[in-house]
């Protein structure tokens, strides 16, 4: 944790960490306990006034049926990210552990979108979906499928969910394929001499020891997708239609900016920060890849 | 490769064509939508290959400004993304190595209550405080200058860990040894571990530089004055124009303009972009 030989200084290395800790009290701490603080209490529209309400924010949180919808499709929307960017990824990652020529060449071909922003990939899609002028939407006509996000609603989720993933697939297939070339060559080779075939290989030897790596990821792309494809909702559906596509944060954002109820905003905040406490927790108690302690 | 199996070769090509495609095909179809005119994206289907139009919608873009997203020039909006993404940049990798430093190398009270202090802002990311964290901003004056905009994302707990475990590696004899020379705290940082720190700054750089230019709530937050929009943030002004239809050559050609440069940066530094994340992870 500590180097045994350490510099002898009183003032020096507050004056060092004083910076980050000044960031971090302004804009983590103070404003995480005001979410807290203003939970309790509604405030009326023009900020004069407040009233101490105790749970009642919560309570009637968890009594609004649209809040608990919200709850249900960041949950779907979560798992269905996850699992398809993992499979996607990790059949790619698979390939690309497996061929010898041009293996760069196809690993750059794959990993750019990591730089894509989320709204980004969320606006393209959007565009290449479009009803009237999409090229998949028009696809999809010609097989007999009508596709409108506008009007209905599971669409609309597929399609923050198909943009959301397309965008995660380099990410997790970077890890997937650092996982892969780390598995020792000899146990694949003995179990291809006691005439284990590929398929059988893979699920009973590289499967298993991709588990830490699969593990990490899962958590990894549950944050991204509850958190981060807040621009990529924003920009695109909003939402909409109805709520089908409004997601826990963009929620938050909503009842604060748009409807303006502090309270229950405040609320929904800390619900979220209890869901990213519990989901590092999970990650840095099971999985134990990211700190030595 | 253990066996040759033919049929499984051809299979492995085969996934991984058809993945490059899936991920290159949406860009490749925002890139052709943008060399067109409004008249070819009117109907559908719209056409697979290039327009001629590209030079026009460009350059339209880049200096002369949408009234879609305020008659800002798109060209202005990828400088505010660049000082941005810069001033973050910078300033992650300036503060965190600092702490990290003071963390490592000094004893003194508190320091495992500083670096707790740096690992929980790991659970508050933006989005679940954007409301009290706006308050703070505006409380400050910072509501619509380049400050606003940066100083509030600069902490950064990946970077500091990053740092932390790399001077964890680093032998003892080094400070010793500069001890023994009689070199400052001071001077051992500047002149031994920074220089050794350089191939983890650059590989941390390119992490922070995508995370710093692709910031889209913060931005949407911070800047009401449409002098400084952002381009990833901006682009959403087009989207959902109210009344209007979205005019489609623009925006696609916005996003190709505004995934440039993150993308430029990720396949130049291909190698030490994969050595950093994969650790900074870790």
């Amino acid at each position: 944790m500590q180097k045994r030989v350490v510099f002898r200084s009183r003032l020096l290395p507050y004056l060092l960490v004083l910076p980050q800790i000044a960031i971090t009290l302004i804009f983590f701490f103070w404003p995480a306990y005001q979410a807290l603080e203003s939970s309790f209490f509604i405030e009326d529209a023009f900020g004069f006034s407040r009233q101490w309400v105790a749970m009642q924010n919560y309570v009637e949180l968890f009594q609004d049926p649209s809040y608990l919808r919200s709850f249900k499709t960041t949950l779907i929307f979560g798992v269905s990210v996850a699992v398809m960017a993992m499979s996607i990824s990790l059949g790619l990652a698979v390939a690309a552990n497996r061929v010898v020529k041009a293996a760069t060449g196809y690993r750059t071909m794959l990993i750019w979108p990591y730089a894509v922003a989320p709204a980004l990939a969320g606006v393209i899609w959007y565009f290449l979906m479009n009803p009237s002028l999409g090229i998949v939407a028009y696809w999809l006509k010609n097989v007999g499928v009508d596709w409108n996000h506008y009007l209905n609603g599971d669409q609309a989720l597929l399609l923050v969910i198909v943009a959301a993933a397309w965008k995660q697939v380099s990410y997790n297939f970077l890890f997937f394929l650092a996982g892969l070339q780390s598995i020792p060559k000899s146990l694949i080779e003995a179990a291809a001499i006691d005439r284990a075939g590929p398929v059988r290989r893979f699920w009973t030897i590289v499967f298993p020891l991709l588990t830490p790596t699969t593990f990490f990821l899962l958590v990894v792309n549950l944050v991204y997708a509850f958190f981060d494809t807040f621009a990529l909702v924003h920009a695109t559906t909003e939402g909409g239609p109805v709520d089908a596509t409004s997601i826990l944060v963009f929620r938050v954002y909503n009842t604060g900016f748009i409807g303006q109820d502090y309270g229950s905003s405040a609320a929904q905040s800390v619900i979220l920060m209890g869901l990213v406490i519990m989901m590092t927790f999970v990650q840095f108690r099971f999985v134990e890849r990211k700190v030595q302690y | 490769m253990v066996e040759n199996r033919p049929f499984l070769t051809f299979l492995t090509h085969a996934v991984l064509i058809i993945g490059v495609l899936f991920l290159c095909f949406p860009v490749w179809m925002a890139l052709v939508a943008s060399t067109h005119g409004p008249e070819a994206l009117s109907s559908s289907p719209i056409p697979l290959w290039f327009g001629d139009r590209a030079w026009e919608n460009y350059s339209q873009l880049l200096v002369g400004g949408l009234p879609e997203a305020g008659g800002v020039p798109i060209g202005s909006m990828m400088f505010n993304s660049l000082i941005m993404a810069l001033v973050i940049t910078f300033g992650k990798i300036a503060i965190s190595i600092i702490s990290a430093y003071a963390i490592v190398y000094f004893q003194f009270p508190f320091r495992m209550g500083f670096f707790w202090m740096i690992f929980i802002t790991l659970m508050l990311p933006v989005e679940v405080r954007i409301l009290p964290t706006f308050d703070v901003v505006v409380k400050m004056g910072m509501l619509n200058t380049y400050a606003g905009l940066t100083v509030p994302l600069i902490a950064s707990a990946t970077a500091t860990f990053l740092f932390r475990q790399f001077f964890l590696t680093i032998p003892d004899e080094l400070v010793e040894a500069a001890r023994i020379d009689r070199a400052g705290p001071l001077r051992f940082f500047w002149d031994i571990l920074l220089p050794l720190s350089r191939t983890n700054i650059a590989a941390l750089f390119i992490i922070l530089f995508i995370y710093g230019w692709n910031q889209y709530l913060w931005p949407l937050l911070i800047t009401t004055d449409e002098s400084l929009y952002t381009v990833v943030m901006g682009i959403q002004r087009m989207v959902n124009s109210g009344e209007s239809l979205p005019v489609w050559h623009y925006i696609m050609g916005t996003a190709v303009l505004a995934m440039i440069p993150p993308v430029i940066v990720v396949v130049a530094m291909q190698k030490l972009f994969v050595k950093g994340l994969v650790e900074s992870e870790k």
